[in-house]
């Protein structure tokens, strides 16, 4: 399972692509937002959790269609479905190589962007941690949403209008963490939802994954 | 004939024009496309009970 | 003969049950819309606070408890369809989307216009208004999923799969919607839900026409699932075709 964390880790930096265009993403929205808005600190600090969130996940939409599609043209994901390891494994090792390459970098320069958006200095601290327990979420359920559309041809739109449903929890608890910290309001009720939703799909949620990719592989 | 819906009859009425619009659109779908499926299905039955005598 | 329920899932039966049972549901439906909006619209007083707006109730209460309980009906027959393998429950499942797609616009809207003189808005972040619009989100992404996949048993497989998990987050998400509403306004005071206190001058009506939009449902889903059990029949019968 390691050799294959390994190899999708390797074959995502070879391709390009995916590793920095996530992160380009985001760059614009936090960029782009301002440009739109307007301007003033305070309105910035005051959408600053929620754009950067936004931003994140849209980041992340981005390149979910690429866990599967590589494997599946060139027919290593069959190999794979009949391998020795579970394909349960399988797909949580996906997710979890995903989130190496988009949840994790994105996590680590999003302070720079809250700069960007005068983000207040008590939501600093708050942004990071919630982007990294909330990242892992968005790499699992995007992988089942990329399950779900493995076999079609043009499913990247379909695969959005799947997914993004099923993000409301995370950017929910995720953006209101971030929120109520830089109002300087308790913080441990959203942390504590959004790492629930985080450990909850993390278990349950490739058992499903594994499911759709059987059915489309049959 | 209409009640008097006082102040908020565009509203009322709205809702109400609306809600029915939208569930007789739906209505009509199904019976029309219930329609075109139950032709060709005749179509394709007829074209095979003929081919096979 | 011993008969169980699972009779109904054989398509021949289906059809034959249902080309009786069609015509009673269609004109119940009738029959109970007609009676209970006629009710409603021309025979309930106004309410001393809402004034007449208070007849939307009868489209809005039952549209939105139909647009759940059809959702709810998916999620059985998608189950149905994973353990026993029955045609005619994946086929149910797929003619309800579109119809629970409905029910909840309807409740989003006759929602949006109760709430412009209300609440001086046509649309409030309201808890209740945004689950609404989340959950037409999953009824999009359902029938998409349905429409988007060609072979049929593969597409009911996904669409059941896909139909169990998003039960699960549209719950998280009726949850989460009410715990970052809270901070904005107190939700409960808006809350469009008059059941609890709703007088029996408008509770009789409103009953009437649940039974109405109860019977409306089962009427286009039996006509719904009709057509597509005939889809597939054509679709059977053109492939022996080519491949005579």
């Amino acid at each position: 399972m390691i050799a294959l964390l390994l190899r999708d880790l390797r074959l995502a930096l070879r391709a390009g692509g995916g590793f920095g265009l996530g992160l380009a993403f985001f760059l614009l929205v936090a960029v782009l937002v301002p440009l739109g808005v307007g301007p003033e600190p305070a309105t910035l600090a005051k959408i600053a959790p929620g754009i950067l969130w936004v931003g994140a996940l849209l980041a992340c939409l981005l390149s979910l269609d690429r866990i599967f599609a590589l494997d599946h043209e060139d027919g290593s994901l069959d190999l794979l479905a009949t391998a020795p390891i579970p394909l349960e494994g399988v797909v949580a090792v996906k997710a979890c190589a995903h989130w190496i390459v988009t949840g994790l970098p994105l996590t680590l320069v999003s302070p720079l962007l809250g700069l960007l958006m005068n983000l207040p200095a008590e939501g600093y601290p708050l942004l990071l941690a919630s982007l990294a327990i909330g990242t892992p979420a968005l790499s699992v359920i995007g992988t089942f949403g990329a399950a779900l559309t493995v076999g079609l041809k043009r499913g990247g739109l379909l695969l959005s209008l799947l997914v993004l449903p099923l993000y409301v929890p995370t950017l929910v608890f995720g953006a209101e963490a971030v929120r109520r910290g830089a109002l300087g309001m308790d913080v441990a009720t959203p942390f504590l939802l959004l790492g629930g939703i985080t450990a909850g799909v993390a278990a349950l949620l490739p058992f499903a994954s594994a499911a759709a990719v059987r059915i489309n592989l049959r | 004939m209409i009640p008097d819906l006082g102040k908020y009859a565009v509203s009322v009425l709205t809702a109400y024009g609306a809600s029915i619009a939208l569930l007789a659109g739906l209505v009509a779908l199904s019976l029309w496309r219930g329609a075109r499926v139950r032709r060709m299905l005749r179509e394709v039955e007829q074209r095979q009970g003929r081919s096979d005598g | 003969m011993a008969m169980s329920i699972w009779e109904y899932a054989n398509p021949k039966k289906f059809m034959e049950t249902s080309s009786i049972a069609l015509p009673w549901a269609a004109g119940g439906a009738l029959l109970c819309l007609i009676v209970g909006l006629v009710w409603g619209f021309f025979f309930t007083p106004d309410d001393y606070k809402q004034g007449s707006t208070v007849k939307i109730i009868y489209l809005h209460v039952p549209s939105a408890l139909m647009a759940i309980n059809a959702w709810l009906m998916m999620l059985a027959a998608s189950l149905i369809w994973l353990v026993r393998r029955h045609h005619v429950s994946a086929l149910a499942a797929k003619a309800a989307g579109p119809v629970g797609l409905t029910f909840t616009l309807v409740a989003l809207v006759t929602g949006a216009v109760w709430g412009q003189p209300m609440w001086g808005t046509w649309w409030a972040w309201d808890p209740r208004l945004t689950s609404f619009l989340i959950l037409a989100l999953f009824y999009l992404g359902y029938i998409a999923l349905w429409q988007a996949v060609e072979n049929p048993d593969t597409a009911a497989d996904l669409t059941s799969v896909l139909c169990i998990v998003g039960s699960v987050f549209a719950v998280l998400s009726r949850y989460a919607v009410n715990f970052w509403n809270q901070g904005l306004h107190q939700g409960a005071s808006l809350s469009l839900d008059k059941e609890e206190n709703v007088a029996d001058v408008f509770y009789f009506p409103l009953l009437v026409c649940i039974g109405g939009f109860v019977l409306l449902f089962l009427t286009l889903v039996l006509l719904r699932t009709r057509t597509e059990i005939r889809v597939r029949r054509v679709q059977a019968l053109l492939a022996r075709e080519r491949m005579a």
